[in-house]
């Protein structure tokens, strides 16, 4: 039975990540600190839900997200793919050719980001301690449309072949300036969803689709090329939780 | 006992199922995105349909467990941990915590392992190192301990930034400005891993005890705005490993 053994599988290695914050945790609770911790047994039973969630996610993630998206990445990415919608096959690569997988870079991107565990969390925070200035849904979204936008563009600098540090670069100037414009309360915050968002589900569809395009263009050396995305992805996110904070700010004004 | 037990029991049932519902809406732009593609970009049908469904099931499940997880159990304790830290009044257990909270969920973090290899990889075809397992091991070794070591001290860092009440903007530039220009002499083949591992860092459970470690702080101590200075642990988590992987692709 397949399906049992990877669940098992999964849970144990779950353990594993956990021991060691586990160990910190009661460690420091039962040597430093020196008291019960309140509500013990909620709080264990809260960490058994975390493991067993975290095992089923991963499970199903495997069976059913990963596989389809890797293969779809590799055949959006395949040279047949590419040229065969085109009819115009030359041996230069043109980069408007790539036009599918900028968009599904675009929709993946977003679509894994709102199903992100660490986001959802960091979000649920963010609208408490705000008191509900800053709302889960739309902190989602802002962060959704960074992931969104950061990865086209980085599949945009696969295909083009243009350097990393430049746009990366860039885009710190940007949210350098940004930040002096942006709403105080939110700084803080827009720099953490740049971290957030790349976990569990983002990371290895992103991946596979920058290996995928860097091992199918000539000229593009994967282990250069094929980097690079999670660092747009953590880049962008920044840049629009700012403007959404200053939307809505802008648009408070108004009222 | 009795009628009041089942009725608890039929009602957490219910919320469970209600959050399950949730997490589905929270995973249907992923299918649509992919049946979208497959159907009308691929023109291809969907293999295993029944994997994937079964499989769509599972993450809902899971997503909607952790969820109720965190808020039994890692919000709380992140958040108790701090208040008691910061009442007991010692800045070295603080530090303490926060580098031993940093230092250990990245040393295991699997991503973290997959990258470590990557870069051997790397390292051993461009040279840098011999082409051996042994090196090759032993090189993505001392990057894990790198990385882990910056995250330990990312978050020794920011905590000692909520204490005093510094803006993050001044310090998150600093980090900017030592990524450019770390990148200007680093070894070509290690700046894409070493952006990348700056994401990479932030795990699942980290993110959540980290944030609720850095909200438990502000909102425990005098005159600290939770909201303003709260947030920005993960953003020094993740902006230290590039400086320091890219300082470790130098040194080897």
């Amino acid at each position: 039975m397949g399906l049992l053994s990877d669940l098992f599988f999964t849970f144990l290695s779950t353990i594993k990540d956990v021991l060691p914050i586990a160990l910190i945790i009661f460690g420091f609770q039962l040597f430093v600190i020196k008291k019960r911790i309140p509500q013990t047994k909620k709080v264990i039973v809260g960490f058994i839900y975390v493991i067993i969630g975290l095992a089923f996610f991963l499970v199903g993630l495997e069976k059913a997200l990963f596989p389809l998206g890797k293969i779809m990445a590799s055949q959006l990415t395949d040279p047949e793919f590419i040229s065969g919608g085109i009819k115009t096959a030359t041996d230069v690569i043109q980069w408007q050719e790539y036009i599918w997988v900028y968009l599904f870079a675009f929709m993946i991107g977003f679509s894994t980001t709102i199903a992100e565990p660490s986001l959802i969390a960091v979000a649920m925070k963010a609208q408490e301690v705000s008191g509900g200035a800053i709302g889960v849904r739309g902190l989602r979204i802002a962060v959704g449309l960074g992931v969104a936008i950061g990865i086209s563009l980085g599949t945009y600098r696969i295909v083009s072949g243009t350097p990393l540090h430049y746009y990366i670069i860039v885009g710190y100037v940007f949210v350098v300036i940004q930040t002096f414009f942006a709403p105080k309360m939110i700084v803080a915050l827009a720099y953490d969803s740049g971290g957030v968002t790349t976990s569990t589900v983002t990371v290895p569809l992103v991946t596979a689709l920058g290996l995928g395009l860097a091992n199918t263009i000539p000229g593009r050396n994967p282990m250069i090329d094929g980097f690079g995305l999670i660092a747009f992805a953590s880049l962008f996110p920044i840049i629009t939780v700012m403007a959404y904070a200053q939307l809505s700010e802008w648009r408070a004004g108004k009222k | 006992m009795g009628e009041g037990t089942v009725i608890s029991l039929n009602s957490a049932f219910l919320q469970f199922l209600k959050s399950v519902a949730n997490s589905f809406r929270d995973l249907l732009p992923i299918i649509i995105v992919i049946a979208f593609f497959q159907i009308f970009i691929i023109q291809s049908p969907i293999p295993n349909i029944n994997d994937i469904l079964i499989g769509t099931l599972l993450v809902a499940i899971g997503l909607a467990l952790f969820i109720r997880g965190l808020e039994m159990g890692l919000f709380p304790i992140g958040e108790t941990m701090a208040f008691s830290l910061a009442k007991k009044g010692s800045i070295f257990w603080l530090f303490a915590f926060a580098f031993a909270l940093g230092f250990g969920t990245t040393i295991a973090e699997p991503a973290l392992i997959a990258v470590a290899g990557e870069a051997a990889n790397v390292a051993a075809n461009g040279g840098m190192i011999e082409n051996t397992e042994t090196a090759k091991s032993g090189y993505a070794t001392g990057l894990r301990i790198t990385v882990a070591l910056s995250v330990g001290l990312a978050i020794v860092l920011g905590v000692l930034r909520i204490l005093k009440g510094w803006p993050i903007h001044y310090m998150i530039i600093g980090g900017y400005v030592a990524v450019v220009l770390m990148t200007m002499i680093a070894p070509k083949e290690i700046i894409g891993i070493a952006y990348d591992s700056g994401g990479v860092t932030t795990s699942t459970i980290t993110v959540p005890l980290v944030t609720a470690l850095g909200i438990g702080l502000a909102s425990s101590i005098k005159g600290r705005n939770p909201m303003i200075d709260g947030f920005g642990l993960i953003a020094f988590a993740s902006l230290t490993p590039m400086i320091f992987v890219m300082v470790y692709g130098l040194i080897i």
